[in-house]
């Protein structure tokens, strides 16, 4: 074949490639206008205010397409799958308690999204704001909503590398000042302390103390409950093969995700409650494997969000092991349940 | 935390990529210098612009995976690496086999390496139907066999369509526009995201069209047999230089070598490139892994968690910079000499890390240091291992080198995370810096191929 040939293929095939890849780019960039009309049958939602200290209301990200997807919006707790009122602040995760709220964001750069944290008072009004190092994860805020917590995974950097850290941070919301990363607290691993490259930490819980939180720990393939204490900045393992925790409303158990053996690879956890007196465990009835920091709506009941057809959908079951889980709200993610 | 041991995990060739730079700057050079022996073959631009665009290609997938994988398949990545260790050893064992096959048959480099790119192209829209971690896995586990296989025999291809007076040049120019495409790939996929909404197909699919590209670029552009290929190929230069110094016990014999697989491993016997095997399996042993470069920048030195992200892009950018010219004085001052240097910069690059001094110019000499190393290592080595390899065995010989050292990064990884676990931080790193320096000088004892190593002109 002759220069003048192979350069003719040349073109002609790229030009054959562009218009491929241009039809991809346009057919996913069609998308977007469709997921900004509202689909029938989905919840109503309507445009208003929100506070962070009504009691008795869910706050959480409304998935539903529209004008409202990914914004804050809230229901009564006795009716969640009931008219939605959005406050048009967007947030990937969220969290709050006591007035004070944590929305961890996806900021568009002209290169880069980058992701941040802010801090909301009770209005939703923006009081501080962080850079967060990865995609955001799991967000918490302690009982008396002065201290924050978030975790982020952040990506290896190698070719088609497929390990990942996580980063927690947390944040006491009254000062501003921050530990940008849990793996600067001393670890006390069965009664020794623990030095590793590979610890990763995630899924802050906070007690209502202001002192103690739970979170995961994981190092050398296995994970750990660890219970955190912010004054002395150590954290101790208490438990094994915890993932995800969260402290019920009275302290005394947490609900986790833990990976059970002979599950597929791909849904490894089941729903777990443990009793911090007797560190007993006790299996929900949630069948299906859960990739999720649960939520309790109260004492007895914990809620958590399932893959669904809008991105999530919230279920809740008993604390307790009985009963069946129980779809609540579709096209929902990150619940607060604001006492 | 603890991010994933890339580069000792990827053939080093993976490192760095990228340079329009090189292309202008050194097409200008060809035209205007007298010694033709000096110009850089058009194959190698023709190897370096089918890196360039299967990089943009591999690199924008890279990109936006983590993000993918969490926010597009509601996936939990952690211990999704967990098949990176067994991965790392059959990956080794593709490499080998590909320079074997590639030298089989009296040279099918190219079509070995066109089978390695035409398997990573074909992963590509695969990936728009693995929505679960085992498919993914796979899909990923056949695009590092298709890297695996074509790295040798481009390399070998590389080499042999260049002379030993530029080959250090020759390597330089590919390797600054591979890492031109590893720039550019992310950027093109981050434009592709903002321009739609959970884009992640349409960057698959355009990341698919561009390797099919960089395909047909091989395919058509690269020269079939070497002999073909490059009009001053290798022999015709040794007959120049015969009588002068260049041929001598050890150099590549001119004798045919049959390129069976006893051949390719009697390659070892060869002093000069046992020596080079050894020297660079050695220093490889103190190469700390480049995420654990990153992860110490940011604890000793305070880089802000915003910028941890773009850590991997000063190398690249440090890499690109300094491929061309640091490859040009490989071939003026001898290519061992540059490839300790490079071990040097390193070594000085850790010592940085290690000082309680905080000025905020050291991430930058620290990534300068750590590009300038990449650039000085990279290519270089391959083209030092170029000289001791007969042309038969190209592939091979090259693929045995790249395989002890990618081999012994991945072992100094683990050893560094011990040490770590052990001792914290700065002792694990003083203990690198200790055994580089250790095995630098050891390397520099070895000396290896002073006959050919050394400028041949």
């Amino acid at each position: 074949m002759t220069l003048r040939n192979r350069v003719l293929v040349l073109v002609a095939a790229v030009a054959a490639l562009a218009v491929v890849a241009l039809a991809s780019v346009l057919h996913a960039s069609a998308r977007a206008e469709r997921r900004n009309e509202t689909q029938p049958g989905g919840p109503k939602i309507t445009a208003g205010r929100i506070t962070l200290t009504t009691p008795g209301t869910m706050v959480f990200r409304n998935m539903a397409w529209g004008p409202h997807r990914d914004e804050l919006t809230t229901v009564p707790a006795s009716d969640p799958s009931g008219p939605r009122t959005a406050a048009g602040v967007k947030c990937l995760r969220f969290y709050a308690s006591s007035g004070t709220g944590v929305c961890l964001q996806a900021v568009h750069g002209t290169v880069t999204d980058t992701y941040r944290a802010l801090i909301l008072d009770a209005n939703l009004k923006e009081t501080a704001r962080y850079d967060v190092p990865g995609i955001p994860s799991r967000a918490r805020v302690s009982p008396t909503g002065h201290f924050a917590a978030w975790t982020a995974f952040v990506g290896g950097d190698s070719y088609a590398g497929t390990n990942f850290s996580t980063r927690a941070a947390i944040v006491d919301t009254r000062t501003g000042k921050l530990i940008p990363t849990l793996e600067s607290f001393r670890i006390v691993k069965d009664g020794h302390v623990y030095h590793a490259a590979d610890v990763n930490f995630w899924g802050v819980t906070f007690a209502s103390d202001d002192r103690t939180f739970y979170a995961t720990l994981a190092t050398k393939g296995s994970t750990y409950l660890v219970r955190g204490d912010l004054r002395a900045r150590t954290v101790t393992t208490i438990h094994t093969n915890v993932e995800c925790p969260s402290l019920s409303p009275d302290g005394t158990r947490i609900a986790f995700k833990k990976r059970v053996k002979g599950l597929p690879k791909d849904a490894p956890w089941h729903l777990y409650v443990l009793n911090l007196r007797t560190m007993r465990e006790t299996s929900l009835a949630e069948p299906r494997s859960v990739d999720d920091q649960a939520v309790w709506r109260d004492d007895h009941t914990i809620v958590y969000a399932m893959p669904g057809d809008y991105g999530a959908d919230l279920y809740s079951v008993t604390a307790d092991g009985t009963g069946r889980a129980r779809r609540i709200s579709g096209a929902a993610v990150s619940p607060a349940f604001l006492r | 935390m603890y991010v994933a041991d890339s580069r000792a995990n990827a053939d080093p060739s993976a490192a760095g990529t990228t340079g329009t730079t090189g292309i202008t700057g050194t097409l200008g050079t060809t035209g205007t210098t007298a010694r033709v022996s000096a110009a850089i073959a058009p194959t190698v631009f023709a190897l370096g612009a089918v890196s360039l665009i299967t990089d943009v290609s591999s690199e924008m997938v890279t990109a936006v995976l983590p993000l993918y994988l969490v926010t597009g398949l509601g996936l939990s990545p952690l211990g999704f690496g967990l098949l990176d260790g067994i991965y790392n050893g059959f990956s080794a064992l593709v490499r080998l086999a590909g320079g074997h096959l590639a030298d089989r048959g009296g040279g099918r480099h190219k079509w070995v390496a066109g089978i390695g790119y035409a398997v990573s192209a074909a992963c590509k829209p695969l990936l728009l139907l693995a929505h679960t971690l085992t498919p993914i896995g796979l899909v990923l586990a056949a695009d590092r066999t298709g890297k695996g296989l074509r790295t040798a025999p481009r390399d070998a291809l590389i080499s042999l369509s260049s002379t030993p007076e530029n080959r250090g040049r020759a390597f330089g120019v590919h390797r600054a526009m591979d890492t031109a495409g590893a720039l550019l790939g992310p950027l093109v996929a981050f434009l592709i995201l903002r321009a739609t909404v959970d884009g992640y197909d349409a960057v698959f699919t355009v990341s698919f069209c561009v390797a099919v590209v960089g395909v047909l670029v091989l395919v058509l552009f690269v020269p079939g047999s070497s002999s073909t290929a490059a009009p001053r190929t290798e022999k015709a230069a040794r007959e120049r230089v015969v009588g002068e110094k260049a041929v001598r016990e050890g150099a590549v014999g001119e004798q045919a070598v049959r390129p069976t697989l006893r051949a390719a491993f009697a390659l070892l016997a060869r002093r000069d490139l046992r020596r080079i095997t050894v020297c660079a399996l050695l220093l490889g042993l103190a190469t700390v892994s480049d995420s654990f470069v990153y992860l110490l920048l940011q604890r000793r030195l305070g880089v802000p968690d915003r910028w941890f992200a773009l850590l991997p892009l000063g190398t690249a950018a440090a890499f690109l910079l300094l491929a061309v010219p640091l490859g040009r004085l490989a071939d003026r001052v001898g290519r061992w000499r540059v490839f300790l240097a490079g071990h040097g910069t390193l070594l000085t690059a850790y010592a940085l890390l290690l000082t309680s001094w905080h000025g905020t110019a050291l991430p930058y000499a620290v990534l300068l240091l750590h590009g300038g190393f990449y650039a000085a290592t990279d290519g270089v080595l391959m083209a030092a291992a170029s000289d001791s390899v007969p042309e038969q065995l190209r592939s091979s010989g090259l693929a045995l080198v790249q395989t002890g050292q990618a081999a012994a990064r991945f072992v100094c990884s683990l050893g560094f995370g011990a040490a770590w676990t052990l001792w914290g931080d700065r002792t694990a790193l003083m203990a690198s810096a200790v055994a580089l320096a250790v095995c630098a000088v050891f390397a520099l004892t070895l000396h290896p191929g002073r006959t050919v190593l050394e400028p041949v002109s």
